[in-house]
């Protein structure tokens, strides 16, 4: 067998602070907010959820597409209906302008075991494209500067 | 007439399948070697659009991509509308062999993409002498699952909106946007059930861990090829794979995922190019 190149990162793969990731992730309802058109693919999108660093989950409430509601939890028996929670490595990835390999995806780092996918996940599915583009907001604003 | 046209041609062949006649759509361009392009589960033959339409390689091959039956413009067969549709390894072989003798290809090169590289390996077990190359892309033996393909084809889910936002997350980050756009748009387009039937074959019927160490790359060679950002079928998937079959040859794509021909065709051409020449090397000795 001949191979030109393997890869092979199960460390973080790069520098973050967990209070950076959570400070990004709260940007998301303003980033939101300015994206109409992602906004307008939520439109038939009404779901109570809980996403967010695993260190740090927030309780988001989603009606039309925008977020009307986002708190930290634990919040007293608040309910959701699916959870999405990532390593803060995982976010800090995940926001590079060019992530990793097999750190660029929310399936793909459930499948590393960096996310957890947990409860009643059919509006996850039914908006799938909209949660990955939702949580991939902070991309946007170069977390961590250059990568 | 002032429009551009591509050289690409399309037509229709009829192919016996396990006894009944397929109408398989079929495009090609080029003349030489044939080399004969399958495309992922799910999709159709036009993601092969930019190989087909390459001057230099179809200078020396007979590039042909076919749109498997139940995919793109191949109908199901007559028979079998309102059945489930399930490719198994049986029938997907079936199907190329089926193929390539309709069309008299003599000994053609097969490359596949994902299902289609996973069969290009029972093609090398299994048939190699009838072939005069084989290259697998985002090809393994075998490939851990990461979801539950129940939610590819259910009544309150649109299919086309899941296949294609599931399968995104393949494509490697920053490639051009367009391409990105017409590789998902294959995605949105299928017909129901028939992603989740081919990946039957994927993940049940066609587990070939244990049977490619047989596989005799002097008969036949075999080239595997996958991008770094594959997270279905990973670089450690397609190089495990390669590990067993003595001189196979393995490359991990930079800046690819796993549609390395439709996602990123000006990336994807810099690593099959070397591949061709490697085929078109070997016919002249």
């Amino acid at each position: 067998m001949e191979s030109e190149r393997v890869r092979r990162d199960t460390d973080p793969p790069v520098q973050f602070t967990p209070e950076a990731v959570i400070a990004a992730f709260k940007e998301i309802p303003d980033l939101l907010a300015g994206d109409a058109a992602l906004t307008a693919r939520g439109r038939w999108l009404d779901v109570d959820c809980l996403l967010g660093p695993s260190t740090q989950p927030f309780h988001v409430a989603i009606r039309a597409g925008q977020i009307v509601d986002m708190i930290p939890a634990p919040v007293l028996m608040r309910s959701w209906r699916f959870a999405y929670r990532a390593t803060p490595a995982a976010f800090a990835a995940y926001w590079q302008t060019m992530p990793p390999a097999g750190w660029h995806d929310l399936l793909a780092l459930t499948k590393r075991g960096q996310a957890t996918l947990e409860g009643e996940i059919h509006p996850f599915m039914t908006h799938l494209q909209y949660f990955k583009d939702l949580l991939a907001l902070p991309r946007r604003n170069g977390f961590g500067g250059a990568s | 007439m002032s429009g551009f046209i591509e050289p690409i041609i399309g037509r229709y062949v009829h192919v016996e399948i396990d006894g009944e006649t397929n109408r398989i759509y079929f495009e090609e361009n080029g003349s030489g070697i044939p080399l004969v392009c399958l495309h992922t589960a799910g999709s159709d033959a036009r993601q092969w659009r930019h190989l087909l339409a390459d001057d230099e390689f179809t200078k020396h091959f007979r590039v042909i991509a076919f749109d498997m039956p139940w995919h793109g413009k191949s109908n199901p067969p007559d028979s079998q509308y309102g059945s489930e549709y399930r490719l198994t390894t049986a029938s997907y072989t079936a199907t190329i062999r089926a193929f390539c003798k309709a069309l008299g290809l003599d000994r053609p090169v097969v490359m596949g993409c994902s299902i289609g590289g996973r069969i290009v390996l029972n093609l090398a077990i299994a048939h190699a002498s009838e072939f005069r190359a084989l290259i697998g892309l985002e090809a393994a033996d075998f490939q851990q699952p990461w979801y539950d393909t129940a939610w590819l084809n259910r009544p309150d889910v649109h299919g086309g909106e899941v296949c294609a936002a599931l399968v995104s997350g393949l494509i490697a980050p920053n490639g051009p946007e367009a391409a990105r756009n017409e590789t998902l748009w294959g995605y949105k387009q299928g017909g129901p059930g028939i992603f989740k039937g081919d990946l039957y074959f994927y993940r049940v019927d066609g587990d070939l861990r244990g049977r490619t160490g047989n596989i005799d790359v002097n008969a036949c060679p075999l080239y595997l090829l996958t991008g770094e950002y594959d997270f279905s079928c990973t670089p450690e998937d397609t190089l495990r794979t390669a590990a067993g079959i003595p001189g196979a040859k393995a490359t991990v794509m930079e800046r690819l995922g796993h549609f390395p021909m439709s996602e990123n065709p000006d990336q994807f051409r810099r690593y099959i190019a070397p591949v061709l020449q490697d085929i078109l090397d070997k016919q002249r000795l």
